[in-house]
């Protein structure tokens, strides 16, 4: 009879990575190894201020004191953070004045990931912020927005162009003292992006920084910092990938946002880092602190992310709702396949009066993939009427892979109202043989049914990326089938 | 004479070592219409399953001889490109799958597999809403998850909608008219009946013959532990009607 479906599903999963290329750049980079002279260095070659060389000190020696955090349900070999190189970036000959000078060797690398730079060919609507190893390489449409007021540069821009504003903001939604790998990347950040949209601005274009790890045994650490001021909106969005690589690779972000009053960001994020290949050797391990604080009244944050790269993922983009009648959301497809583990979720902290907060979490495993979906709901004594709504659905391609659920809810206040459901489920033969019978292939039956499970989320993401991320499923799913 | 749509011969089957089918030798011309009834558990469903292609049935002997070639070692989907439908007992839920894009889909796997052009969306919509028109659903349904929420009358008629858009040669009925009211197995009957053509053949898998009555079959088999133990016109669903399986045991 006819090959049979699971040896089918085997094949439709295990595929190959697309961005795994590298591309060949002379680098400046600074020895391997972690002390406080390799953050002098750093804040050094930043020209930073001193104020900031001393938070990242302090950053350092607190980093110092903590232990590895061992509650995720990740399983792992120990990282050695002193054979690590914290600092890579493309060689540079002047600085650069316009687009024109950068490397064409690097323009070229980001169109081969389908992020062309030049500002004729990009999407329209959508200004880029390229950050290349440890550092920044360019950022479009800056001139555009600037006559918004928006402000979107490198977060090395934004130190020497807006240090007020760094200095007002910077680790007041995550502090260093938060978690290991927060407390790390304040010491040992290299860029990042900083937005800032003023009152009563809706930002005209979609944002978006797009991080590429090129450099061998190198960790990237990169800070994003956004603030909404009064009645302002922007919607970002992330994109990551990296080379095949057969080492472990550490990538550890910290992400802060803001809104004031009437304020809204909307937050996307498709992950693509180097998954590993099929045997679970290589890949990146990415272990990122997102938080949104809803300062003011009425303000909102919302959260999307597509998980499908990394070896590794410990992510939890989470949002303190402080201001009265604030909203947070967060809307996740998370990916494992072959044997790429992940453990995400969010947490919304309620504070203030009539907050309101969704969770909806789709996990996907196949091949061997673990897949855990870890959330928090906390309502604070004082919070009244407050409401959430959490929705967690896994699915299993195959019989080798698993799905696991935690959700934490912490209710103080009686008024209260907090919803939540959970499904797992298995990618029926029953589904995929009437899908087979109507003529559609396994291959094309398993993204169709995948699409649909990820549906609500989505359509939560900007239009062009809701298409792409639907692609970037596909791919991560697709194969050779015989 | 007529020519062969589909012929079993001497078909044995199972599943996990479980004989379930017995031998069957069945011959279908092109425009016929064949009833299959028998009680529950006599392996009618699995003959259905069998020969549109579902795995994990062991066939231990025979083989399945559609126009001209045998179709045993070909997966369900190219079965489905060369005209075979099954419309099911039980449609599954696919939740988060529009039917339109659904059907879509399925239209233009089967057209690429013919080397034919793709339907445009919307080329595809009209269509699509002619045919929900004409089996008596609302347009709201094209924007519903396949299978998911309906009612059992609604699962039965969104199958007769997609063998009208598949366009197939060779229908396999399986239990349609079962959970039908009388107004929606007549509809049913109808959206068949203006399928039917001199080139169009059907088995229908049935307990009961109420359905009979609209469809004018041309052969009636009776099927018993897995075999064919009695085969006449449309006159035997009638006596089978009257005296019961008992008289055939």
């Amino acid at each position: 009879m006819s090959k049979t479906t699971k040896q089918q599903i085997e094949d439709i999963t295990s595929s190959e990575y697309q961005y795994g290329f590298t591309t060949n750049i002379k680098e400046d980079r600074i020895p391997n190894g972690l002390n406080e002279n390799i953050v002098r260095t750093i804040s050094t070659i930043k020209n930073e201020p001193k104020w900031l060389l001393d938070w990242r000190l302090k950053a350092y020696k607190h980093w110092l004191k903590m232990p590895e955090p061992k509650w995720s349900n990740l399983h792992y070999p120990k990282i050695d953070f002193n054979d690590l190189c914290y600092y890579s970036a493309p060689k540079k000959k002047k600085q650069l004045q316009s687009l024109d000078e950068v490397d064409p060797e690097l323009l070229a690398t980001y169109d081969k990931l389908g992020i062309p730079l030049n500002e004729q060919k990009m999407l329209s609507g959508v200004a880029v912020d390229a950050v290349f190893d440890s550092v920044s390489v360019v950022t479009t449409f800056k001139e555009t927005l600037k006559k918004a007021g928006v402000i979107f540069c490198s977060f090395s821009e934004a130190v020497q162009d807006y240090p007020h504003l760094i200095k007002k903001y910077l680790g007041k939604v995550v502090p260093y003292t938060d978690n290991y790998y927060a407390a790390l990347n304040s010491a040992v950040f290299s860029d990042g992006s900083f937005v800032y949209i003023p009152k009563g601005t809706r930002c005209p274009m979609e944002l978006s920084t797009y991080f590429r790890i090129n450099a061998a045994n190198t960790g990237q650490f990169e800070r994003t910092l956004i603030i909404a001021d009064d009645d302002s909106y922007v919607s970002y969005l992330e994109g990551c990938t990296a080379p095949m690589r057969d080492e472990n690779q550490l990538h550890a972000a910290v992400v802060e946002l803001i809104t004031l009053e009437n304020a809204e960001i909307k937050y996307s994020t498709v992950q693509n880092w180097y998954p590993g290949d099929k045997n679970g050797k290589g890949g990146i391990y990415n272990f990122v602190t997102k938080r949104g604080l809803c300062k003011g009244y009425k303000s909102k944050i919302s959260w999307t992310q597509i998980e499908t790269g990394s070896a590794l993922t410990w992510k939890y983009p989470s949002c303190i709702l402080k201001g009265n009648n604030s909203i947070g959301e967060f809307y996740s497809v998370a990916l494992s396949n072959n044997f790429q583990q992940a453990d995400t979720g969010t947490k919304m902290i309620h504070i203030g009066n009539n907050t309101k907060s969704t969770i909806i979490s789709k996990g996907i495993s196949a091949g061997h993939g673990q897949q855990t979906y870890r959330g928090e709901v906390r309502v604070m004594k004082n919070a009244k009427n407050a409401r959430n709504y959490s929705e967690c659905d896994s699915i299993l391609i195959g019989d080798n892979c698993g799905a696991h659920t935690f959700p934490y809810i912490d209710i103080k206040n009686s008024t209260a109202k907090i919803e939540h459901e959970a499904t797992t489920s298995k990618i029926g033969e029953e589904q995929l043989f009437y899908c087979n019978q109507r003529g559609i292939s396994t291959e094309d039956a398993i993204t169709l049914i995948i699409n649909g499970f990820c549906k609500s989320v989505f359509k939560e993401l900007p239009m062009e990326f809701a298409v792409e991320a639907q692609k970037l499923m596909e791919i991560s799913l697709e194969g050779a089938i015989g | 004479m007529k020519n062969n749509m589909l012929k079993i011969k001497k078909l044995s089957a199972g599943i996990e070592g479980k004989k379930i089918l017995n031998n069957i030798n069945l011959d279908i011309n092109e425009g016929e219409f064949h009833v299959i009834m028998g009680t529950n558990g006599t392996g009618k469903s699995t003959l259905g399953n069998i020969l549109s292609g579902k795995d994990n049935y062991q066939i231990s002997s025979g083989d399945i001889i559609y126009k001209g070639e045998s179709i045993i070692d070909l997966p369900p989907e190219e079965r489905a490109h060369r005209g075979i439908f099954m419309s099911f007992q039980y449609p599954i839920s696919i939740p988060g799958v529009n039917t339109m894009h659904f059907l879509r889909t399925a239209v233009n796997s089967i057209r690429k597999s013919q080397n034919k052009e793709e339907i445009e969306p919307g080329k595809f919509i009209k269509i699509f809403k002619e045919k929900l028109e004409l089996i008596g659903l609302k347009n709201e349904f094209s924007k519903r998850s396949v299978n998911d929420g309906f009612s059992g009358g609604e699962k039965k008629r969104f199958e007769i909608i997609q063998m009208l858009l598949l366009n197939p040669e060779l229908i396999i009925l399986d239990e349609t008219d079962s959970g039908l009211d009388i107004d929606a197995l007549k509809i049913v009957a109808e959206g068949i009946n203006t399928f039917r053509t001199k080139k169009n053949s059907f088995i229908l898998i049935t307990h009961y013959n109420r359905i009979l009555k609209y469809l004018n079959p041309d052969y009636v088999h009776v099927m018993l532990n897995g075999t064919i133990v009695k085969s006449g016109d449309k006159n035997l669903a009638l006596e089978l009607e009257e005296k019961g399986y008992e008289w055939i045991k």
